[in-house]
């Protein structure tokens, strides 16, 4: 047996085979080598386990006393190759692997992907108006959710505890809505090319537009605690300033621009799903600070309970249209059910493939194992995410499966502000900075 | 994607007889697109040409595609066609860079795209650059555009495409002593094939491909 000598730990021979003892290594040497130098630097390793960096970041922190002179960030913690991973799984599977991006936002992952897939196959204008309404619906309800983790953590981060707690009732509303839509609380792959899975269950505009109401009423409780608070002002007002300029340059999209003044919002801009049918406004604050993003997330839930309002409105207009578009080559060819043992595939379509039509079943049984085929080319389809603009670039070499999904993801662009927003500030306020980036490691690493 | 493909449904070789092993897929090639364009891509190609005079000279090709204006650049002249756009142009943003991998076309086997937004002028276009395997050398744009640093680590980290000028090209996503690019096209996906109940079901790049 070979034995190594390392160089952080002394080794001896023993019955039992080599023991190590493992001392501090080179720490004394590094202490009393910066003991010498007259500077007092510091540097200070933060994450990727610490509660208030969002998940698996990491920052190192090179500080002054108490002032940031250098910020780092570290990624890649969560990286689960999403993207190679889609390569592998036909055009519909690949659904499934995007929601798990940016966990807190799975509806905007789904749609970017899949307006990008129909982009691709020339069906953009064939999605049918229901299909894109629920998916607007969807996505507001998701942005509430979002930005309520957004609010109640970067609240809790910077040592408020109550706009947490109503932070997280109001998303437990939502998600439980998901889950009556979906099944599923998130990641529910709901958005497939060319429409969506299921159709809302009977009754759902009445639900929503009760949960519309009580989180209206609810809102009101973290408004009340933080707008206009002077402990909370004292800590986010003129923190994490990042203007216009610095917003361009670095290609940040959302409420951090928007918080620069800047009423750049793709819903209204670059609409997609019919956005331009809806009215609601851009907001945005002046002060270009962690003030100003909160203030802009704040209010941006009430123009989602706006729009939210007024697709349920659209949706009882359009009850009973179809939720997928009408081309059979590509729609999924379940007609899910509630049964009594749970969603599945509905009886009637069951008794066709099994029992009736043998091209059905031919047809069913192609259509789900190979998946089917997308004319070659590329598409870029971008959303605006809860952090920003989200995009999708695929590209298609005329297979079943895609050649190459490239997911612009706005928490990753956007996390690279950190340093010129903390740089020169106090070490504390890093943690304000970063939760007003937003950033959802999930989607930084894919 | 360059060449034909054949062996549809995964049937190829001596055993094949149900005859789709034969069938050719032909690949689809998109040509340079001839003006007009449509759209406000032809302000956009005006202005660049009357901008850049070098234009037609710089381009190898410009495709519009499913509402989309692509700009194919020679990898040489990227630079400055990128501040021409950002200056001149009025496209502010970069949306970041994403790779492809195409191992058949010889000598341009990766490509670099940069979606561009004008938010001034609320309009899209596509930069597209190749560079040979062998040589894997695209210029920065992290001066022209500063949010481009991260995005243009990302590519170098999963495709080995070498942007010269950036200001720090380390491996972002992967681990620093990481061996190979994991998005590029010969890497293999990897995992295990699962046994449940006596059926194997093989790791998913060794499943049956139906191509």
């Amino acid at each position: 047996m070979t034995t190594y000598s390392d160089p952080y730990a002394s080794s001896r021979e023993t019955t039992e085979g080599t023991v190590f003892s493992v001392t501090g290594g080179d720490w004394d040497s590094l202490v009393s080598e910066i003991g010498e130098s007259k500077e007092e630097r510091i540097i200070v390793n933060m994450g990727p386990q610490h509660p208030s960096t969002h998940g698996v970041l990491r920052l190192v922190l090179e500080l002054e006393g108490e002032t940031v002179t250098e910020v780092r960030t570290g990624i890649g913690y969560l990286h689960t190759g999403i993207e190679k991973n889609i390569e592998y799984r036909n055009w519909t599977q690949a659904v499934t692997f995007a929601t798990r991006m940016d966990y807190l936002a799975p509806i905007f992952n789904e749609t970017a992907y899949c307006l990008a897939v129909e982009k691709l196959l020339g069906i953009t204008n064939d999605v049918p108006e229901r299909a894109s309404v629920i998916r607007v619906m969807m996505m507001e309800l998701n942005r509430i959710s979002s930005h309520m983790v957004a609010l109640g953590t970067g609240a809790l981060e910077l040592g408020a505890m109550g706009p947490m707690f109503f932070a997280f009732r109001d998303r437990e509303i939502v998600l439980d809505t998901f889950e009556e839509i979906t099944g599923l609380r998130m990641n529910m792959a709901y958005v497939r090319p060319g429409g969506v899975s299921q159709d809302l269950p009977a009754g759902m505009t009445v639900k929503i537009r009760e949960v519309v109401k009580t989180l209206r009423k609810n809102f009101e409780d973290n408004a009340k605690l933080l707008i206009g608070n002077t402990i909370w002002m004292k800590r986010t007002e003129g923190i994490g300033y990042l203007d216009l300029a610095g917003c361009t340059t670095l290609g940040i999209t959302g409420p951090v621009l928007r918080s620069a003044g800047l009423p750049w919002d793709l819903r209204k801009m670059q609409p997609y799903c019919g956005y331009e049918n809806y009215d609601f406004e851009v907001i945005t604050a002046d002060t270009a600070d962690v003030y100003g993003r909160f203030l802009v997330r704040m209010a941006e839930l009430e123009q989602s309970l706006r729009i939210i309002e007024q697709a349920a409105d659209k949706l009882d207009k359009l009850e009973g249209q179809p939720v997928m578009v009408a081309d059979k080559k590509i729609a999924w060819p379940a007609q899910l059910a509630l049964g009594a043992d749970g969603l599945g595939n509905s009886l009637e379509h069951i008794r066709e493939i099994m029992g009736t039509s043998m091209e059905s079943l031919i047809h069913h049984f192609k259509l789900v194992t190979e998946g089917f085929r997308v004319p070659a080319g590329q598409a870029y389809a971008a959303v605006e995410s809860p952090r920003g603009e989200l995009a999708a670039h695929v590209v298609s070499d005329g297979g079943t499966r895609p050649y190459r999904v490239h997911f612009r993801e706005p928490s990753f662009n956007n996390l690279q502000s950190t340093s010129a927003m903390s740089e020169g500030g106090m070490v504390a306020d890093i943690i304000g900075a970063v939760a007003s980036i937003d950033p959802v490691m999930g989607g930084v690493d894919r | 994607m360059s060449e034909d493909q054949t062996g549809m449904f995964g049937a190829a070789g001596t055993g094949d007889t149900s005859g789709y092993g034969g069938l050719v897929r032909t690949a689809a090639f998109t040509g340079s697109t001839e003006r007009p364009y449509g759209g406000y891509f032809d302000d956009v190609a005006d202005d660049l040409e009357r901008a850049y005079p070098d234009f037609a000279d710089a381009t190898t090709r410009v495709v519009v595609d499913r509402g989309e204006l692509t700009l194919h650049i020679k990898k040489s002249r990227l630079l400055e066609v990128a501040f021409i756009l950002r200056d001149k142009l009025k496209f502010e943003m970069c949306m970041g860079v994403s790779g492809v991998h195409y191992p058949d076309r010889q000598g341009a086997e990766l490509v670099a795209l940069y979606p561009l937004l004008s938010m001034t002028k609320n309009q899209r276009v596509r930069l597209e650059v190749a560079t040979s395997e062998v040589d894997p050398h695209i210029p920065s744009l992290v001066e022209v555009w500063a949010g481009n640093n991260w995005h243009e680590r990302e590519t170098f980290d999963m495709f080995g495409i070498i942007f010269d000028g950036h200001p720090g090209l380390t491996r972002i996503l992967m681990p620093d002593d990481w061996d190979g690019h994991p998005q590029r096209k010969d890497y293999p996906l990897g995992g295990i094939a699962v046994e449940y109940k006596g059926a194997t079901t093989p790791a998913p790049s060794n499943r049956r491909s139906y191509r």
